[in-house]
């Protein structure tokens, strides 16, 4: 044990063990960070490609010439599976989580370090598997991300339904997995290796909102496997779990009697805590950085931490709101509808609370700051509009149309991405030891907030004017051509957005090398990732660990000697 | 219990320092398991769900189980339920640090689940033979499902304890065990002839046979009682699962006369 113990607290030498296969959660967190950055550049390609197409159709565009109608499915497809998948659930959980999560409760590392470096592998894994679904013969799968059968059962069905929709398949199972060994090193991390007084209520709210989204991970993805795993057989081993008896191209399938109604449940067991997944992490980092910002504690701490378990576990229950067009008994459509607005109620109470923390707070405009408003003012926007939808009557008009594009852009893309940024801004300094430029920070984020409000907002015009979704041409349409300028209009705005998105790129990268060094606590933050060195040693505290004696948002406390009070400082609080 | 001696993870990564108790007085690697269980039953959850969704959906499903069927699967319910009582006698002996019977539990844990293993493929067999396959079977044309239902519950199960019984032999002999799983592999794929189904299903066992290597040579460790009682619970879990596949898949498909 002694030989071990000494072999693990030195930090690795060689290339390899220190940036490749590293058992240091820092470095696997960096690792998550630019694998989703990667993904991120990937999807939002795509992203513009379908915008251009959907104003010009007919433009030959550099690297695909002209887009077909099946290539825009295609597109649609993978832009939302790298998005969700490699995205949205990567860099809040695997990314922050991962090289924040251990600091802020103490730790020396992850409970379990090698299972953590197999995650990211597996997911590395998973995304080159993704990725070669655009290189087959027969090109990506373009049944969406939500792979509905029997079209993406059905080998037949199109031309990326053959290799491309079995490498998707596989694809998600690997990132299962992968997502599984995390969760579960997270909620094991968090359960046991706490230091001295960070007892469950002084935990930070990103601790917590990291914790849950392991909870859910942990008891969603196993579903997925499982439905991944049977659509697989269904494509490769004839059986029937989710095909009927159907005719493809005038040929009989083989299949019978079975109901493709089974995968939207399985599908939607997990689909609907991924949304969850996604998005919870930023509203710990929302939490953290409003109240650091703002100088002043988070307001009602415990409500936020019972706000977020209430969504969880709420996030279980509510499925079926996907499938009110599945043609749903009326009785269980009222159920899932009621409890579906239930989750109104602990959102409600978390912006509270954001306003609330920021009121009469003395608030410094920093960019992590912005980009945390930015992600309240796109929950509340994207988040208005989840009641209309949760209503089966309302859901049956507009389902299949743009304002649901709109809506699940704003609540989970946008918002989840803003959690990302903010994260990105605070955390910059710890992670590379530099400062951000802060005037192109501001620069950035003012474009990207104008930017996507001039992109989604219109969404919500257009499908109430009964803008379809999904469709790859509206110029052939004589009621949907009158919606063309709404169309126009947002893929400027696209095209904006995502040129905006050049300044921050370039700003992580020359403030990584470039950028004034950053001291060990640059924001007068209270958590313990401030109170190591910066970047932090291998061991995170350097061979000690620290006693917490405050919770974790002491900001502006009367009487105190300075306007924060760290979770170490060994000074009592004033009474207050 | 074991938890008396429970040293706390810091010591594994040499640090210093305090740390407050683990929250439900676990170690680690309990935890974990507990864990990947939870997930675990979902994912047979779902398969479940996919059964009994079928099932519901298809009023014409087949009821093929004869009495030979019956007792067949009686008796590897009873050999899973024993192996559960060895595992039990197995972890007793590892708290009181009895090597000797340690390792002649685990062993008969070992033996019950193969026995479990063969058993149930040869009952693979059986109805490979009679006609069924994922995609149909001979009693009732209409319901393909039966077919698929059957071989995804009972495979991913069977899977579950051919990983469970590599897993014990690892816990029991170390590096000692992987010449062993190499000769069963071998053996079973010469045995096995090339026209049943588990004359490739045995290459399970190499993957688990270079998995094994890989975490032996990579982590040489003596395992203690803490490993034993954790490889324990995943037996159990693996008991259990049987305990929902057996009356919805074979007793609720009994052949009435």
């Amino acid at each position: 044990m002694a030989t071990t113990a000494t072999l693990h607290s030195h930090a690795p030498q060689g290339f390899i063990r220190k940036y490749i296969f590293s058992l240091d959660h820092k470095v696997i967190g960096l690792q998550y960070f630019f694998l989703a950055l990667t993904a991120v550049w990937v999807g939002m390609f795509l992203s513009l490609l379908m915008r251009i197409h959907l104003v010009w159709p007919t433009a030959s565009l550099p690297l695909v010439g002209e887009i077909k109608p099946e290539m825009y499915l295609s597109l649609l497809t993978m832009h939302g599976t790298i998005m969700v998948f490699f995205v949205l659930t990567t860099a809040p959980q695997g990314g922050f989580g991962n090289y924040v999560l251990p600091i802020q409760i103490g730790a020396p590392d992850m409970a379990f370090p090698v299972l953590n470096m197999l995650s990211f592998w597996t997911t590395f894994v998973g995304f080159v598997v993704i990725l070669a679904a655009f290189f087959v013969s027969g090109g990506a799968p373009l049944h969406g991300w939500t792979g509905y059968p029997p079209l993406s059962a059905v080998q037949s069905a199109g031309p990326g339904e053959g290799l491309g929709a079995d490498l998707w398949i596989t694809s998600i199972a690997i990132f299962c997995a992968a997502s599984l060994m995390g969760a579960l090193n997270f909620i094991t991390t968090t359960l046991d290796l706490r230091a001295k007084g960070m007892t469950l209520m002084r935990m930070p709210l990103t601790v917590w909102s990291w914790f849950i989204t392991a909870i859910l991970g942990l008891l969603a993805f196993g579903v997925l496997l499982s439905a991944g795993i049977l659509l697989l057989m269904d494509r490769n081993l004839g059986t029937s779990f989710y095909v009927p008896l159907i005719v493809v191209n005038g040929q009989i399938m083989g299949h019978k009697g079975g109901s493709p109604l089974l995968w939207q449940h399985l599908f939607w067991f997990f689909g609907h805590p991924e949304v969850y997944i996604a998005i919870l992490p930023g509203m710990g980092v929302t939490s953290q950085v409003l109240s650091t910002f703002s100088r002043k504690p988070i307001f009602g701490y415990k409500a936020m931490v019972y706000a977020m378990l209430s969504i969880g576990f709420l996030g279980f229950m509510v499925w079926g709101h996907h499938m009110f067009m599945s043609g749903m008994s009326p009785y269980s459509a009222f159920a899932f509808s009621l409890l579906t607005m239930c989750i109104g109620v602990p959102s409600a109470i978390k912006t509270f609370n954001w306003l609330g923390t920021m009121w009469k707070g003395r608030i410094r405009f920093y960019t992590p700051m912005l980009f945390a408003i930015g992600f309240v003012s796109l929950f509340v926007s994207g988040g208005l509009s989840g009641p209309f939808l949760a209503q089966p009557v309302l859901d049956i008009q507009l389902h299949d149309t743009y304002f649901v594009v709109g809506h699940f852009h704003l609540i989970m893309g946008v918002a989840a991405i803003f959690g990302i940024f903010a994260a990105t801004y605070y955390w910059f300094p710890k992670m590379f030891g530099r400062m951000m430029n802060e005037s192109w920070g501001k620069a950035h984020f003012w474009l990207t907030f104008i930017g996507t409000y001039a992109i989604f907002m219109p969404m919500h015009y257009l499908g109430m004017a009964g803008g379809t979704r999904r469709y790859s041409q509206y110029t052939e349409v004589a009621y949907l051509q009158r919606l063309m300028p709404i169309h126009t209009f947002m893929t400027y705005a696209a095209i904006i957005t995502i040129a905006s998105q050049f300044i921050f790129v370039i700003n992580l990268f020359w403030s990584m090398f470039k950028g004034p060094k950053a001291s060990d606590n640059p924001w007068e933050s209270t958590t313990l990732e401030w109170t190591t060195a910066t970047p932090p040693p291998h061991d995170n505290f350097g061979g000690r660990t620290p006693v917490v004696k405050h919770g974790p948002y002491e900001y502006g406390v009367p009487g105190a000697a300075k306007d924060f009070i760290m979770q170490t400082d060994p000074a009592t609080t004033p009474a207050h | 219990m074991a938890d008396a001696t429970l040293q706390h993870d810091s010591v594994q990564h040499g640090i210093r320092g305090e740390f407050e108790a683990p929250l439900f007085g676990a170690y680690s690697k309990k935890v974990g398991m507990w864990l990947f269980l939870a997930s675990d039953s979902l994912t047979f959850g779902a398969l479940l769900v996919a059964f009994s969704y079928n099932r519901i959906s298809n009023p014409a499903w087949p009821t093929p189980f004869a009495k030979e069927s019956i007792i067949n699967s009686t008796i590897m319910t009873a050999c899973l339920l024993s192996s559960s009582l060895t595992m039990v006698m197995a972890v007793f002996a590892a708290q009181r640090g009895d090597k000797l019977w340690l390792r002649n539990w685990l062993f008969a844990t070992m033996g019950f689940g193969t026995a479990f293993i063969v058993l149930h493929g040869m009952e693979w067999s059986k109805l490979i033979g009679e006609g069924m396959t994922p995609f149909k079977n001979p009693w009732v044309p209409t319901v393909p499902q039966f077919g698929g239902t059957f071989f995804t519950l009972t495979g991913m199960h069977m899977l579950h304890v051919t990983v469970g019984v590599i897993y014990l032999g690892v816990i029991a002999l170390r590096k000692m065990f992987l010449p062993i799983l190499g000769a069963l592999w071998l053996a079973g794929y010469f045995l096995i002839p090339a026209s049943n189904v588990f004359h490739y299903g045995v290459h399970a066992l190499l993957i688990g046979l270079i998995v094994s290597a890989v975490i032996l040579f990579l982590k040489p460790k003596v395992y203690d009682a803490h490993d034993v009682e954790v490889a324990g619970l995943y037996w159990h879990f693996v008991d259990l699962v049987w305990m929902f596949i057996f009356p919805l898949v074979y007793l609720m498909s009994t052949k009435i006369v």
